[in-house]
């Protein structure tokens, strides 16, 4: 038994190792940090005591919920029309649905540059119509738009798996019981998505906090809590408050996170494959 | 249940997908145009297409195609060595200490990705050597992957009966060495395919850790990119894009393709572990 | 305490109904079957023979391929959804609702139909009572067992009254020791109710102590229709003999009324010369004494049941023979035995 203890310690050690010098020590040296400061552990509360800080972190709180809320719409209604129905194509349909998955935060902010930018589609098609050019991707609209861009084929693939994993017993024998198609939907199909509405949905809000290349791409007016603490270390050389704020941004995320999954349940075990 | 009101739910629904899908891929398609066209501003039919942009771009850039998949390929070797082995701890012995070994080993990604950049340069920044080399950006793409790999190849290790499999190898006597590469390993390929491709993937775009950690010297592709689309003409930056693609799509598309192979089989396993459906 | 469901069971009627899917597999040819008011019907048959696809077609989960009518009474529900026809169904999973306690998976059906809630309230726990199931009420269903949900799964198919209660392999998810306890209670249940019920299984000792009526059927077609002694005694084909219980097979020339195999002859009717195969089931042929038998072999093997042995006997013909014998004596392996066969109990099996 002992023998087996030290050869999983032993294996396990390597990653153990890595995680600890490379991420949990600086995470550590930079809370720490953050307190050194010249008002020392208050630089914490600056997220709410600072003007700047505070409205970026209203803006980024507003438009992350903005963004979790209409992403679910979007994405369950689309979601569940693809897992139900099977038509030539559909299989398209996905893959062209989760292609941005992989785009780092700089593409979705040039591909929404793309479509409403000064040359964009939207703006062209504006042009063409109304005569006026439609702008909207360096406002509010814009980074709206690209935080819908990366939030959507996420939550869609979550969507589309839970639904398959719906035992389509249970709406037969709601039927059988003479329920019609809305009851099923509300009574049987909706509390089956529950668990998957809650985990993306966190990891929704707590991917659009933390993003930074969408809006640094954008370089609109508004600033969101990532791009202003790397304004605040990169140009402002302020770097206890960019390692108090970076430990805030961070528990916040972590927080929302680890709060969706008592929720849901443990049911976060495969969903980053 | 009207007939009608049934077609209608459908259209609706369709519209919105449809609307959705061109949302997420017009862009796309535009930005393969730009990065072909002569000008932009004028339009393909009238400046034509050309392949300048993208030699343009070959010839300032080719150096951060090289070293992303530099990083990346290195990326995955570390986090297969290091995830493998830690993903078969967890999935063995589910006691406390190993739940909270979990729960830390996924904190790099719940955490936003500047921040574990800032505390990287917080805290080796001074480390000259260390500082200036590819290696540095490579610690920050192992730590946001690696949750990645693990949880891949945990999600099938735990489908497997992996204590009965290891117990029958142990039996015929083989070693624990024999039994994990001849047994345990083989057994969980699919996690590991899948882990990869997610891990290559990743490394590969990854711009928010990276962009604190890179120097002038040390320049990824998705750096390049933020570069161009900050100084550059819209159709350089385009050419840049298509690179990206080129290097993104046919991984994009593995995974799929993996995925939906995946789903078939748990579906056929699910269905004759009850009782065969029988009609 | 017996529950009175209806004053009148409705009858069923299956016209030509045959079923073809999208992807072109004929899971069911045009059949045509009536079934008496109260009567309970099993279609017994192995994995993808269309038994299944019969119930969802009585259910409205599946439509006929045209042509094809379904009738309840005198109504013709074909075009009527599973939701308009007031049916009741157990599912081979029982799709108990995750979401609801015991209590409100019970419910479910009267909530649908709108009973005011002391009505319905009322009515769940009298079935509750009736099915023991009271101490759960409020318990999740991830924490019953098998036997316990599949009770569930009958409350509430049960407490809205259906005109036709349809079972689809409701014992094949339980252990076989449970599986024969819980057959006992359904089939009391069942003689108590006077429903109209439909059951599917491939377990034939469910199919043999359950129905009324078995219908056997093997790849999308009817191979039989009778009650169970009809099936057993009198099997109308060869598949339907092997399908149900052992059946021993010989394969002989017939000469002047005798069938001719290695270890002896058997009486058959066929003509001279012609090849016959005749089956005969273990219980009906005995270990005799050489006078007495009129096949002889070795035994192969013996397997001592308790109350009776089985003895595998090589040599009287190409295949094994099976015997049950329950005298109280060893049989030794290459021992020489003699069987006598019924005469009376031969079946033609070509």
């Amino acid at each position: 038994m002992k023998r087996e203890v030290g050869r999983l310690a032993l294996l396990l050690a390597p990653a153990a190792i890595v995680f600890c010098a490379f991420w949990l020590l600086p995470m550590a040296r930079i809370a720490v940090l953050g307190a050194e400061g010249p008002h020392g552990l208050a630089a914490y509360s600056a997220i709410i005591t600072d003007a700047r800080y505070f409205n970026a972190l209203v803006s980024t709180v507003t438009l992350s919920v903005v963004v979790t809320v209409a992403t679910v719409i979007i994405s369950g209604i689309a979601g569940l029309f693809l897992a139900r129905n099977h038509f030539p194509g559909r299989a398209l349909l996905t893959a062209m649905l989760t292609l941005p998955l992989a785009f780092p935060g700089v593409v979705v902010g040039f591909m929404v540059i793309m479509l409403g930018g000064r040359q964009g589609l939207i703006a062209n098609l504006a042009h063409q119509l109304f005569d006026v050019r439609a702008v909207f991707a360096y406002s509010i609209a814009g980074l709206f738009a690209g935080y819908l861009y990366f939030s959507i084929p996420r939550v869609i693939l979550t969507m589309i798996a839970a639904m398959e994993k719906l035992d389509p017993a249970l709406e037969e024998a709601a039927r059988s019981l003479g329920a019609g198609p809305w009851r099923v939907l509300i009574d049987v199909v909706i509390p089956a998505l529950k668990p998957a509405v809650i985990s993306s949905s966190a990891i929704c809000f707590a991917t659009s906090m933390g993003a930074f290349g969408t809006a640094f791409t954008l370089a609109t007016r508004i600033n969101v809590l990532s791009l202003v603490i790397y304004t605040d270390f990169t140009y402002g050389a302020d770097f206890v408050m960019a390692a108090a704020m970076s430990i805030v941004l961070g528990a916040i995320t972590w927080l929302v996170l680890a709060l969706a999954r008592t929720l849901a349940g443990s049911t976060v075990a495969a969903a980053g494959g | 249940m009207s007939t009608f009101g049934y077609r209608l739910r459908f259209g609706l629904q369709l519209a919105l997908t449809l609307a959705t899908c061109a949302f997420l891929i017009a862009p796309v398609i535009m930005s393969i145009m730009a990065g072909v066209t002569g000008n932009y501003f004028t339009g393909i039919a009238r400046s034509g297409m050309t392949l300048q942009w993208l030699e343009q771009v070959w010839h300032l850039y080719s150096q951060t195609v090289y070293l992303s998949l530099q990083i990346a390929l290195a990326c995955l070797a570390v986090t297969l060595v290091l995830g493998v082995p830690a993903a078969y701890v967890l999935a063995r012995s589910r006691s406390r200490l190993t739940r909270l070994v979990e729960e830390l080993l996924v904190l790099p990604i719940a955490v936003p990705g500047l921040a574990t950049g800032l505390a990287l340069i917080l805290t080796y920044g001074d480390v000259r050597a260390f500082r200036t080399s590819w290696l540095f950006i490579l610690v920050g793409h192992v730590l946001y992957t690696l949750p990645f790999m693990l949880r891949s190849v945990l999600a099938v290790m735990s489908s497997i009966d992996l204590r009965t499999l290891e117990e029958g190898a142990a039996s015929l006597g083989a070693s624990f060495r024999q039994r994990f590469f001849g047994v345990i390993v083989p057994n969980v390929r699919s996690g590991i395919l899948a882990g990869a491709l997610m891990v290559v993937t990743l490394s590969i775009g990854e711009f928010n850790i990276t962009w604190m950690l890179y120097t002038p010297l040390t320049k990824t592709l998705p750096v390049g990119l933020a570069e161009t689309y900050a100084s550059m003409r819209l159709e350089v930056g385009s050419a840049y894009t298509i690179v990206f693609f080129i290097m993104i799509i046919p991984l994009l598309v593995a995974m799929q393709m993996m995925s939906r192979e995946r789903r078939r089989i748990v579906r056929v396993v699910e269905d004759g572990n009850g009782n065969p459906a029988s009609r | 305490m017996a529950i009175r469901l209806r004053d009148s069971a409705v009858s069923i009627r299956l016209e030509a109904c045959g079923k073809t899917f999208a992807d072109g597999t004929r899971a069911l040819e045009p059949l045509t079957l009536d079934i008496t008011a109260g009567e309970t019907v099993v279609f017994l048959g192995p994995s993808g023979c269309g038994k299944t696809t019969t119930l969802r077609l009585i259910a409205g989960l599946e439509k006929p391929d045209a042509g094809g009518r379904v009738r309840f009474g005198d109504d013709d529900v074909t075009a009527l959804p599973i939701e308009k026809r007031n049916v009741g169904m157990v599912f081979q999973s029982y799709a108990l609702f995750p979401n609801m306690s015991v209590a409100q998976n019970v419910a479910y059906g009267l909530r649908v139909r709108r009973v005011a809630s002391v009505e319905r309230a009322a009515q769940v726990t009298e079935m509750l009572d009736l099915m023991h199931l009271q101490e759960f009420a409020n318990r999740s269903v991830d924490q019953l067992s098998g036997g316990q949900r599949q009770r569930v799964a009958l409350a509430r198919a049960l407490i809205v009254k259906p005109r036709v209660l349809l079972l689809d392999e409701p014992l094949t998810a339980l252990d076989a020791k449970l599986r024969e306890t819980l057959r006992v209670e359904i089939d009391r249940l069942l003689r108590e109710l006077e429903i109209t019920t439909i059951y599917v299984t491939h377990d034939q000792a469910e199919a043999m102590s359950l129905g009324d009526r078995i219908v056997v059927m093997e790849k999308g077609r009817v191979a039989q229709v009778g009650t169970p002694q009809e099936i057993y005694y009198r099997p109308a084909s060869r598949f339907v003999a092997e399908f149900i219980g052992t059946m021993n097979r010989l394969r002989g020339v017939v000469r002047g009324g005798l069938m001719e195999i290695v270890g002896g002859h058997l009486p058959c009717d066929a003509a001279d010369g012609e090849t016959a195969e005749l089956g005969f089931r273990p219980e009906d042929a005995r270990i005799a004494d050489a006078s007495d038998g009129a096949l002889a072999g070795r035994v192969a093997a013996a397997f001592f049941l308790g109350d009776r042995t089985r003895v595998i006997v090589e040599g009287v013909a190409e295949e094994l023979i099976v015997v049950e014998s329950s005298q109280r004596r060893q049989f030794v392996k290459g021992e020489t035995v003699h069987i006598a066969v019924r005469p009376d109990t031969l079946l033609r099996l070509n």
